[in-house]
């Protein structure tokens, strides 16, 4: 919201949940600095002009220290800093916490763009389409070097990183076109890596998704499945040389050196590109690699694909971190056209 | 400089006397090696993480390192802190002839790990298991070829720590080659025997870093019958 | 003053300065004061290098296209600004050059405990220099100072290796100068100077020192991994090849954080010394500042996950370094209250000297507070990464440890060369250098909030107005840092000359002459008395006697 019509803006604009907190949180901050360094430069000032030299010889009577005072000076700073962290935190882990229920979006980040894919199959790159109202999680990661997914009206922000995957989420609350800008220095073209993220009413963009032919992830990740042959080994019987992954998804899994792993999306992508990191007890290690076969568009795929066929429940009892499966396209849907 | 400076042999002129110059020497030396324990330490931190992550790996990394060759190693370490520790004890008795004696056969000691490091290295090179990318092609059995990329890692973390171990071991052999020149030429007496001392907190430390890598990368793989699981 | 020696000595009596004069004799010297010079002497270069980019910066990004410099040159030019600043002048600034100068005549000894390593030191920083400018004019390098991996290590085409060596080198160059000076001052204090009655610039640079000690190794074998990675294709930070890119972000600031600490404390010291000597009081809550710095330098060290919010690390492990980041912004707090308690019923001087030091007072408050911001989870998930990062740390470094430097080096500038600055150019260039620091960093704090990424180089329009702003202060604040360059170099030859103790101010350094000789005293000095007793000060006891003297006449 700029609070001057002729462009001398002082806060971004306030459109998702957590920025109405955030910005009572700053503006708290701001207060305090202002009283604190307002009061400290006025007592020098004071000081100054008051105690001025006035002879050459003088020698002032010493003070030695206070010890009333170097305690209360220690303890309430720190207790006021202990509610900063307390309000800091509060909203960090409101921020953190994956929300139930959300629409699921599917980001990844390259030299220098953003591509996004919604969960019924719509792409879109450098701008995002957020229905108003909804709680939409991401979940990202880099094609190549960090990025970082900001945008300053949701007051949102997480580094995109290769290898694993990171996520954030909001809740738009205001119609509108906001920026979205890479936050983590990433080479050359940084600065232009940037974007918009639109939000929609929840009309509209069911509209918006309806725009163009598009195939779920899941039915993609199906097509994979088989066409990479991994259908092959992980025999929907149960009786191929690989373990049988339907009703898997979210679940704990044993592992040959007797630790426990959640079958989840980090674990799924590190298996089809690391295959020996993590071996399933039982199990020998014969799947190759798939680095540099896959991108990370279709590994999503591919785990959109497990997901659908995953437990009903969504395994949420068991796993740790693994959100409900959102995912509404079911795996029994005719396979649109390939849109390539 | 000053006058009394002059009198005696090993004073640097900016000291008081002798007490604060083996005072500096030595709170300078356990200082450095505070900055060498941090030193290794960011390395024994990777290590640390990454066996985690690849724990496979490792093992089938740690076969491929000669435990003899290690072992032998290590014992020649730990008999040449031995040795060291006797150079030191002489030195304060100022026995000059027994001193160089020890010295001589800890420089010896130093040198039989560095010929042995060096053949150990040198047999990693032919099979290709150096981590480059231009040389790294170790043989699709041995060991097994999905576990390349993550014995890969292990490796740079064995290259890495055992050589600069073996850089402090080589500075180490010349920084005794000039103590022992200075002995030789008569500049320790039973009052002035800092540097050998100082120098013999220097070998313990490279001694004990070995200690610590000798387990880690060499025994990881020993309970375990050759091949993994 | 002391009219009558200055009378006697017609031709110049041997000091430091002028005991021998030709080059050998300050390349090859093992005098601690011509080190301190020595190292002043280069860091300056650094520093107008360092400007020089900031300057192309902030020209940069007065308009919000991208015009004048191309994304390759301006990404380049951020990380060499950021590299020269930190590692070849923040770094070495106060330690090397006041801390070289001061420490052992502060002490009472004739030298640091190792002269011979002192000078190795300064030779190792310069093979490390000359390599970073190497670096430049190879090219540069382009990842910004903090050299994240995989880009730096698989994808920037750039000097890194070289760039990377050339820290390593330097970062032996920092811990020499720290070994050093913890040695020195366990070992070298002169009889009577106990521990607690050191003066605080000392327990500064012994807990600088600390830091120095204990971090700098880190970062050198994390720059030396970065550099294998780089060149052996090796996977340690790169996923692809196996590594892990967090693990990097964790190592580095395992050290960077604490570097911070290195940059900052030593400038707390100069600024209690300052305070002290120009209010002609003791420092209020002498044990409070003097345990502050090794709190921070102990706590500095907990705090490195703070520049790793939104990095993917586990949330709790956020929790956990927010708190210990809270627990450490404790003794920056204690030491501003001290300072502001010791003016209380001082004589207040308003010499250049405490110009510098309120104007630290007051900058790094902002500053400090600004952290607090950064450190509360919630908050910093929106301004991580962004200018308001930018202008809080250039208010802790440009407001406080130059502030700080600067203000140290007008304080001994006497000491240091026998000759008095011109003080009314010294008072105008401080003021210039307040006003302009705050016009170009306090804008960016809005900037910063309303999202402008750090390291862009181009942006978008509405952010304009305060790049303006910003540019405008950055060019005031050049001509406050050129100014002292200008006058402190016409004092050499035509400022007017010093006694031992022109500011009347307690402590060792001020009963030695001006400039002092090689060997720092011609006497064993034996200290019966705690820091900043002005009782014991001559000079001021004359004064009050000719005082006494005219009014009774």
């Amino acid at each position: 919201m700029s609070l001057f019509s002729f462009q001398v803006p002082f806060m971004p604009e306030q459109a998702s949940k957590f920025a109405l907190e955030v910005d009572l949180f700053y503006i708290a901050l701001w207060l305090m600095t202002i009283v604190f360094s307002v009061g400290i430069v006025a007592a020098i000032f004071i000081f100054m002009v008051k105690y001025r030299r006035r002879r050459d010889g003088e020698i002032p009577e010493q003070i030695e220290g206070a010890m009333t005072l170097e305690i209360l000076w220690t303890v309430i700073p720190f207790i006021m800093a202990l509610g900063i962290f307390a309000w800091g935190a509060k909203i960090y882990y409101q921020m953190y916490t994956e929300p139930k229920e959300a629409l699921e979006i599917f980001v990844t980040g390259k030299q220098w763009m953003w591509r996004a894919q919604h969960p019924d199959g719509q792409r879109e790159i450098n701008t995002l389409h957020v229905p108003l109202g909804r709680r939409v999680k991401l979940t990202m990661t880099s094609e190549d070097v960090l990025h970082a997914y900001f945008i300053p009206a949701f007051r949102t922000k997480a580094d995109v990183v290769p290898g694993r995957y990171t996520s954030t989420w909001f809740e738009a609350t205001k119609p509108g076109t906001y920026h979205l800008f890479c936050a983590e220095y990433c080479g050359t073209q940084h600065s232009g890596m940037i974007g918009t993220v639109t939000v929609l009413e929840p009309g509209e963009y069911q509209a918006w998704l309806g725009g163009g032919t598009n195939e779920p992830p899941a039915v993609t990740g199906e097509r994979l499945f088989s066409s990479l042959a991994c259908s092959t080994c992980h025999a929907a019987d149960g009786k191929g040389r690989g373990p049988k992954l339907a009703e898997l998804y979210g679940k704990p899994v044993k592992l040959n050196n007797g630790s426990t792993v959640a079958f989840d999306d980090t674990y799924i992508r590190e298996s089809i590109l690391d295959p020996g990191a993590k071996i399933v007890e039982n199990y020998q290690l014969i799947m190759p690699s798939f680095r540099g076969q896959v991108s990370e568009e279709q590994i999503a795929q591919i785990i959109a694909y497990l997901k659908s066929i995953g437990p009903k429940d969504g395994g949420a009892a068991a796993a740790t971190s693994a959100a409900p499966a959102a995912a509404k396209p079911a795996a029994t849907k005719p396979a649109a056209p390939a849109t390539k | 400089m000053s006058d009394h400076a002059a009198h005696v042999p090993g004073l640097a002129h900016h000291f008081v006397n002798m007490e604060q110059q083996k005072e500096a020497g030595t709170i300078g030396m356990w200082l450095f090696l505070l900055t060498e324990i941090m030193f290794f330490g960011g390395l024994f931190l990777a290590y640390s993480i990454f066996r985690a992550k690849y724990p496979d790996g490792f093992l089938q990394g740690s076969h491929l390192l000669n435990v003899y060759l290690g072992g032998l190693n290590t014992v020649v370490l730990i008999v040449s802190s031995l040795t060291m520790a006797m150079a030191v004890y002489f030195s304060q008795l100022g026995e000059r002839k027994k001193m160089l004696g020890f010295m001589a056969a800890t420089l010896v000691l130093g040198t039989v790990f560095l010929v042995v490091k060096y053949f150990e290295y040198k047999e990693k090179f032919e099979h290709h298991l150096f981590p480059a990318y231009w040389t790294y092609h170790p043989s699709a059995t041995h060991p097994p070829e999905q576990y390349h990329a993550h014995v890969q890692v292990f490796l740079w973390i064995y290259f890495m720590m055992t050589g600069l171990h073996a850089l402090h071991m080589i500075i180490g052999i010349g920084l005794l080659l000039v103590i022992m020149w200075m002995g030789h030429r008569g500049k320790f007496t039973k009052d002035y025997n800092s540097p050998v001392e100082i120098f013999g907190l220097y070998w313990h430390f490279v001694d004990i870093v070995w200690i610590f890598l000798f387990p880690l990368l060499y025994l990881t793989g020993f309970h375990v019958s050759n091949g993994g699981h | 003053m002391a009219s009558e020696v200055i009378a006697q000595a017609e031709e110049p009596r041997l000091n430091y300065l002028n005991n021998g004069h030709t080059v050998k004799s300050w390349l090859l010297t093992l005098d601690h004061k011509r080190i301190g010079l020595l190292y002043l002497f280069s860091i300056s270069i650094f520093f107008a290098i360092g400007g020089i980019y900031a300057a192309l910066i902030r020209l940069e990004l007065i308009t919000p296209q991208g015009d004048l410099l191309t994304a390759e040159t301006y990404n380049r030019v951020f990380t060499m600004h950021g590299v020269m600043m930190i590692f070849f002048f923040l770094i070495p600034s106060i330690p090397a050059t006041l801390g070289n100068f001061l420490l052992p005549l502060m002490l009472g000894a004739k030298d640091v405990a190792f002269p011979k390593l002192n000078l190795l030191s300064w030779y190792v920083f310069m093979v490390g220099a000359i390599l970073m400018l190497i670096t430049i004019m190879t090219g540069g390098v382009d990842t910004g100072w903090t050299f994240y991996p995989p880009y730096s290590s698989i994808y920037s085409n750039t000097q890194v290796t070289l760039a990377g060596v050339s820290i390593f080198i330097t970062g032996f160059s920092s811990i020499l100068t720290g070994l050093n000076f913890m040695v020195t001052i366990h070992t070298m204090r002169a009889p009577g100077l106990t521990w607690f009655r050191l003066p605080l610039f000392v327990w500064a640079h012994y807990a600088t020192s600390l830091i120095q000690v204990l971090g700098t190794p880190v970062v050198a074998i994390t720059v030396l991994a970065l550099a294998f990675e780089r060149t052996l294709k090796i996977g340690i930070f790169d996923p692809k090849l196996g590594g892990d890119p967090v693990l990097f972000q964790h190592m580095f600031w395992f050290y960077s954080h604490p570097a911070v600490y290195i940059m900052i404390i030593p400038s707390m010291g100069v600024i209690s010394e300052l305070i002290a000597n120009m209010t002609r009081k003791k420092v209020f809550g002498y044990h409070f500042v003097a345990f502050s710095s090794l709190a921070i330098a102990v706590f500095g060290f907990l705090v490195w996950g703070h520049h790793m919010f939104t990095s993917s690390q586990s949330m709790y492990a956020g929790m956990a370094f927010s708190l210990i980041t809270y627990a450490v912004a404790i003794p920056s707090a204690i030491k501003t209250f001290n300072w502001t308690a010791t003016i209380f019923k001082g004589s207040v001087s308003y010499d250049t000297p405490m110009i510098y030091a309120l104007a630290f007072i007051g900058l790094f408050t902002v500053g400090g507070m600004t952290g607090l911001f950064l450190a509360a989870l919630g908050l910093d998930v929106h301004l991580h990464d962004t200018y308001f990062v930018v202008a809080h740390f250039h208010y802790v470094m440009v407001g406080g440890a130059i502030i700080g430097y600067l203000g140290g080096l007008h304080f001994w500038w006497p000491k240091m060369v026998g000759r008095m600055y011109p003080e009314i150019w010294g008072r105008i260039s401080a003021a210039i250098v307040f006003l302009g620091f705050n016009l170009t960093f306090f804008p960016q704090f809005i900037v910063g909030y309303l999202g402008m990424p750090r390291r862009y180089h181009a942006y978008v329009p509405e952010y304009q107005v305060w790049h303006i702003l910003s540019t405008a202060g950055a060019s005031l604040l050049a001509i406050g840092f050129i100014m002292p360059v200008i006058y402190l170099t016409w004092s050499l030859k035509y400022g007017e000359k010093v006694g031992d103790n022109p500011w009347m101010a307690a402590g060792l350094e001020w009963e030695t002459s001006s400039p002092p000789p090689t060997e720092n005293f011609t006497y064993q000095p034996v200290i019966n008395h705690d820091a900043y007793e002005f009782e014991n000060v001559k000079e001021i006891k004359e004064a009050a006697a000719k005082e006494a003297a005219l009014q009774t006449a």
